[in-house]
């Protein structure tokens, strides 16, 4: 017992340190913002896009601002001392860009009560702490019309990161419209436990593609699936958190793009005004954080007609990706004819919709 | 002309200034590396070097390098004991994540029950896990002749494997929301591996003192450790001194595995707090360069595991301070490596110069 008062109160005077450090580093007057990434800046996906939200933040507000990041930055134990780093270097603003940094983040806030912080994909919050991601599955939902209308196989082939929410989300998403405009297509999935492996990626990638899958829609983030799917000719792919332009008018027939730039850039000006409050934000394409890349050339006429008015129509509010009447996989009511779903079941969605095959990894 | 020449004996003064030289010598080239990138050299070796140490932070940093070291510590001690008597686990990564999967497996079972014996279950369960993960290239070599590199470093990603597998299934935190990791073990008490978070003291870095002294003891005091530097430097000369090969291997790979599982053990249920697919972050393979980089011998891990750690936090610093890519940091550790490796041979040679024509 007496070790355990001997910690409380030796963490408590170390806590007050803490304090102390950042209302010294505050005292110059550019606001700081920092950003940990959990990729290299040059992936090409996530942590590119990232950055680039990053940079537009230093190009909107010049003097006014400096910004510091850290790439490559493990989930875990590692995060935590990088975040605390930053803070105690005079941080006002730090963005955690991965969803392994949940419990990091929050622990630091704790320590750091002036400091604002910003955990992409996360669902806890603290007075100090927001949370903020993006609606993909609007744009997932584009990319199962154009996938489904393109595929000839009727086998589309998904390559998967981790068996979360986010990730289910998307492959139901996209097998809906898919279904809605190719009765007979058929998911095949793949999981990579990896937000960014080139070499994992591109295996499962020719995996996929020698089941016969001509389409292959990915949910991680290097542009390896692209070069695959090039490589085997007559494949078509979607650039994924960036627009992998690189490989258009084919593979890559569109994309979906992550652009952080607006709420980056909001959310540095409400710290700087002192208007800053935690929210928990979970924006779409109307919103602009989700970007749909342009559709190639290689995509018909009336399907990609037929994308663009279904964007329009997400983007007005005026359809929902996700409307009865739909069954869960094991074939029970989800939602009822004309019925869409709440926040809180996407948000922590773990099962199938009726027709997708094989299981969740467990 | 320059030639190599065997030295009669290694040379003692060689095998310990080695570490230093390489040290140095990292500091030039990898400041070289950093001009190159248009930083500052000198303020970039300072601030890796220096600022974690002695900087405006020091009071955050030099606990973190007991956080930073204590596994990589823990796990070369293990390592060296095998890698003294020619026996490659290269496997520990693997094995520190069943020791974190058992320990916390044991732990997560008794939530939310409080009790004083809890937490040393999770650490037996943790040190029979890396053991027992560690005896599988053992067995398989002790009975079959199997080559433990291999066998060991291919259990690595089938334990990666299981990993994924528990954060999203068994262990995966039943309040979680659907998402993959376990309950956080830093908010249950009786789990819990911290003895001091501020001071960076968890019971991990209690471990790996008390294992540097365990092996200092092992090798110059004990018999076992004669019996490991003999079949290291003279297999043949063991064997006619009656050393069991077999006895050999399984007690260096079971003593590496069992403090690969506890460091896991400690890690899971201190710094990071749960099991999560991305758990593990390589100090199963960096601990092989510190048990190198220690010379194999105890004391010179425990600087070597500090310096390693050292390494990591300032270039940390110098990539948000300095803008540094990470890739250039990373290039910077293996320079370390790979001057340690280069003038190692120093030890065993000296150079001559046969000719004195060339200048």
């Amino acid at each position: 017992m007496t070790i355990l008062r001997r910690t409380l109160l030796a963490g408590a005077a170390a806590v007050t340190a803490l304090g102390m450090a950042t209302a010294a580093g505050a005292q110059d007057d550019k606001t700081k913002v920092g950003f940990v990434f959990v990729g290299p800046v040059g992936d090409g996906g996530w942590t590119y896009e990232h950055n680039q939200g990053r940079l537009a933040v230093e190009e909107e507000f010049g003097d006014q601002v400096e910004t510091v990041f850290v790439e490559n930055v493990a989930e875990g134990p590692d995060s935590e001392r990088v975040m605390t780093q930053m803070a105690l270097n005079g941080a006002d603003l730090i963005f955690t860009t991965s969803f392994g940094y949940m419990d990091p983040t929050i622990n630091v806030a704790k320590k750091f009560p002036n400091v604002k912080f910003e955990h992409a994909t996360g669902y806890k919050t603290a007075e100090n702490v927001s949370t903020y991601s993006a609606r993909f599955y609007e744009g997932r939902a584009i990319q199962g019309l154009i996938a489904g209308s393109m595929t000839e196989s009727n086998i589309i082939g998904y390559i998967g990161s981790f068996p979360i929410p986010e990730v289910i989300r998307g492959i139901n998403s996209a097998y809906i419209q898919a279904k809605k405009v190719n009765p007979d297509v058929q998911f095949k999935i793949v999981w990579v436990y990896t937000w960014f492996d080139p070499a994992k990626e591109a295996d499962a990638a020719k995996v996929l593609i020698e089941q016969g899958a001509d389409v292959v829609l990915q949910h991680t983030d290097s542009t390896a699936p692209q070069a695959a799917a090039q490589n085997a000719g007559g494949v078509y792919t979607f650039g994924q958190a960036s627009d992998m332009y690189e490989y258009a008018p084919e593979p890559r027939i569109s994309s979906i793009i992550d652009n952080w730039a607006p709420y980056y850039i909001e959310r540095t000006k409400a710290v700087m005004d002192g208007t800053w409050e935690s929210v928990s934000r979970w924006d779409g394409i109307g919103a602009g954080m989700v970007g749909i890349g342009e559709i190639t050339s290689a995509v018909p006429d009336d399907v990609k007609a037929a994308a663009l008015e279904m964007k329009e129509k997400i983007a007005s509010g005026e359809m929902h990706p996700f409307t009865g009447p739909l069954k869960k996989q094991d074939g029970s009511d989800w939602l009822a004819e004309g019925e869409t779903a709440d926040d809180g079941t996407l948000a922590g969605m773990n099962f199938y919709v009726e027709g997708i095959e094989g299981e969740i990894p467990q | 002309m320059i030639v190599l020449e065997k030295r009669p004996q290694a040379s003692q003064l060689w095998s310990l200034a080695t570490p230093v030289v390489a040290v140095l010598a990292t500091m030039v080239f990898g400041g070289l590396l950093f001009a190159l990138l248009g930083t500052q050299p000198v303020e970039a070796i300072r601030t890796i070097f220096w600022d974690p140490l002695f900087g405006e932070f020091a009071f955050y940093y030099r606990p973190q390098l007991l956080v930073k070291g204590a596994p990589l510590v823990l796990i070369a001690i293990g390592l060296s004991l095998g890698f003294k008597a020619g026996i490659w686990n290269i496997g520990a990564e693997g094995q520190y994540i069943i020791g974190a999967l058992t320990g916390a497996g044991v732990g997560l079972a008794f939530y939310p029950l409080e009790a004083w014996y809890i937490f040393p279950l999770m650490v037996i369960a943790g040190a029979l896990g890396g053991w027992a993960w560690a005896m599988i290239p053992g067995v398989l070599k002790v009975r079959f002749g199997t080559n433990e590199i291999l066998v060991s470093l291919m259990l690595v990603y089938v334990a990666e494997q299981l990993l994924a597998s528990m954060s999203l299934g068994l262990l995966k935190n039943p309040q979680g929301f659907g998402f993959p990791g376990s309950r956080n073990l830093n908010e249950y008490e009786s789990a819990n591996s911290w003895i001091n978070q501020n001071a960076g003291l968890h019971w991990g870095v209690v471990a790996a003192t008390i294992a540097v002294i365990f092996a200092y003891v092992l090798l110059n005091r004990h018999m076992l450790g004669f019996h490991i530097r003999l079949t290291g430097d003279a297999p043949r000369a063991a064997r006619f001194a009656g050393v069991s090969p077999g006895r050999l291997v399984l007690f260096c790979l079971g003593a590496s595995g069992m403090l690969a599982g506890l460091a896991g053990l400690f890690e899971v249920a201190g710094p990071a707090g749960q099991v999560s697919i991305d758990f593990n972050t390589g100090y199963g393979f960096t601990a092989i360069i510190v048990a190198f980089l220690g010379r194999l011998h105890p004391i010179g891990i425990l600087l070597a595991g500090l310096l390693m750690a050292l390494t990591y936090i300032g270039g940390e610093i110098a990539q948000s301070q300095m803008g540094l890519p990470a890739a250039a940091i990373q290039v910077f550790q293996g320079m370390l490596l790979f001057f340690l490796l280069a003038l190692d041979l120093l030890t065993n040679y000296r150079i001559r110069l046969k000719s004195r024509e060339v200048a």
